[in-house]
């Protein structure tokens, strides 16, 4: 429900907000919620309410790019590793344990900080710290896999490795990847909203929610919405997906041993 | 597998691990696009350096020699105790780390306190009462929790409670006032993955025939709680629980900002701006000792806890 209606308003939602985001003066400056201005306006006099909407853009399409990035290379790594066995399996998996050595958020923010503030950083930043926990998910699946019939009668037709990695690894890692990338997705929005807040990510005058906190934090004592509305608004964005991950789970694959991640 | 070989199985592992980890955290300042000396001076300086200025900078922090030099210098100087020297004050890194250390370590203790405080007893009523509103309404609770960025619960307690209420003030370190409210920012974070992790591990082991067996013979049902139930369900949690004191770095970087509190997380943060690139990877370092170390005892106390896996049982 939650992760439609976000959609919905990150698809749409721009098209139909009556100001433009990064426009100043539309009105008064800090002014509280009123019939004209729903959520209020800021410092500089901009509509909270199409700030915050055109910020879903912002969080979700950034979510599902990592995601989408951390899911694909971990899963590469995670079938090589898990079916080519041997040297590979062991040098690959070192490679493993050394990324989840750091703390995500520690490591992200110092490759963000190194390559130069900016959004595009953060997401390149945010997609090579992540993908370690799919490489070792995938790779447990494959090795369980691997001992099934149909991969042995597969082999025994000879089938190409490639095809029965492909036809037949594949999907049973399928599920397992689906749920933890949903529970991820969320992890994901706080992460950048995280570092965008620090000032690593999106620069004002950028809609983004973390930014727009962060622009917020000097007046908390006159303007409580200017923190408030994008908190929450991540806050439910995370709190759809992690409830979509965890029916997902319950649908899929019961049995998973989900461990939520931070980042 | 004995003692003994598991001992050394994990040593070696971590020292691998450790190993890669240190040649990361070194080599991450080189992914910095252009010349980080020019960078850095100009950003030092806050005009452009001149050509001899940036040869001198780099004749002297050892930027001219070749980069595996470089991380050898560096390995050495660690070996010593010696992490470098801040680009900004003839500091050097050692003393900024010692230096902010402590204000870390006093928010993760105090935030570890806060989370199983809240996290054992909601895990464990949340258990006993499987299904009911109780159960639901923890579970909720749990759900917000995880999802709420600790950025914006700092600054929304900060509101409740500093500004309108006047109880605790709304930054800085040092005193117990001071730590209450980001304690409770990143406790509260914790505290959600935990219970959720406690009432799994408590409804799995209720289901187990020993408990059966024991509220047969007539055991009272508060001692088949806590002294049987509780005690194995306390397994799992105990290693969450330990990979969270790592993850606590994560959190207390953010925490930080929002409170102000002069941490590592803080110091991290602005020597990544100011490009302090010795500072960054000794920080850096220093969170991948602390996780590889905290790793390696969760697996040992696993190894006392639980005989499984002294019987052989592999290690993945």
């Amino acid at each position: 429900m939650i992760v439609a209606t976000l959609s919905v308003t990150a698809t749409l939602g721009p098209v139909v907000v009556p100001y433009d985001p990064t426009a100043t003066n539309v009105g008064p400056q800090i002014q509280s919620p009123t019939l004209a201005h729903p959520l209020g306006t800021d410092q500089l006099g901009r509509d909270v309410l199409s700030r915050v909407v055109h910020g879903a853009r912002y969080s979700l399409g950034i979510a599902l790019l990592v995601t989408g990035i951390r899911v694909v290379l971990g899963t590469i790594v995670g079938l090589a590793a898990g079916y080519a066995g041997g040297w590979i399996d062991e040098a690959l998996m070192r490679l493993v344990d050394i990324q989840l050595a750091f703390p995500g958020l520690v490591l992200a923010l110092v490759v963000a900080g190194i390559l130069g503030p900016s959004l595009r950083n953060v997401m390149i930043a945010l997609a090579v710290v992540g993908w370690a926990t799919y490489a070792r998910i995938v790779r447990g699946t494959v090795l369980s896999a691997k001992e099934r019939e149909y991969v042995a009668a597969g082999r025994l037709f000879g089938a190409p490795r490639w095809r029965i990695a492909r036809r037949h690894l594949l999907p049973s890692v399928m599920n397992p990847v689906m749920v933890i990338g949903t529970l991820n997705i969320g992890t994901v929005v706080l992460a950048t909203a995280g570092l965008s807040f620090i000032g690593l990510g999106a620069q004002p005058p950028t809609p983004e929610w973390g930014t727009m906190l962060a622009g917020g934090r000097h007046y908390l004592r006159t303007a409580w919405w200017l923190v408030n509305v994008p908190g929450i608004a991540i806050a439910l964005t995370v709190l759809g997906f992690n409830l979509l991950g965890d029916g997902l789970r319950d649908a899929l694959d019961p049995h998973l041993q989900t461990r939520v991640e931070e980042v | 597998m004995n003692l003994g070989n598991y001992l050394l199985y994990r040593l070696s592992t971590a020292l691998t691990v450790l190993f890669g980890a240190s040649a990361l955290s070194f080599g991450l300042v080189f992914l910095t696009p252009g010349d980080p000396a020019e960078t850095i001076l100009d950003q030092r300086e806050d005009t452009h350096p001149t050509p001899e200025a940036v040869e001198a900078f780099r004749e002297a922090e050892g930027l001219n020699d070749p980069i595996p030099i470089q991380y050898v210098d560096w390995v050495v100087g660690i070996s010593n105790g010696d992490l470098g020297e801040s680009y900004y004050s003839s500091q050097s890194v050692t003393t900024l780390l010692v230096e902010h250390a402590p204000t870390t370590i006093e928010l993760a203790l105090a935030s570890m306190v806060v989370a199983l405080c809240i996290a054992v007893p909601a895990g464990i009523v949340s258990a006993v009462h499987r299904g009911d509103r109780i159960d639901i309404g923890s579970q909720l609770a749990a759900l917000i929790g995880v999802s709420m960025p600790n950025f914006w619960l700092g600054y929304l307690l900060i509101i409740v409670f500093s500004l309108y209420l006047g109880l605790f003030p709304v930054s800085g370190s040092g005193s117990l006032s001071q730590l209450v409210l980001p304690a409770v920012t990143l406790g509260s974070g914790m505290a959600a993955i935990i219970t959720r992790l406690v009432r799994t591990a408590m409804l799995d082991e209720l289901e187990s025939e020993y408990v059966t067996a024991a509220r047969a013979k007539g055991l009272r049902e508060r001692l088949v709680l806590y002294k049987h139930v509780l005690r194995n369900a306390l397994i799992p949690v105990i290693t969450i629980v330990g990979l969270q004191f790592g993850f606590v770095l994560n959190g207390a970087l953010v925490v930080e900002v929002v409170f102000q509190r002069p941490g590592l997380g803080m110091l991290l943060v602005d020597s990544i701006f100011a490009r302090n690139y010795p500072v960054v990877q000794g920080i850096v370092l220093l969170t991948a000792v602390i996780f590889v170390v905290t790793n390696l005892l969760v697996d040992l106390s696993y190894y006392r806890l639980d005989p499984r896996i002294r019987l052989g049982g592999t290690n993945s």
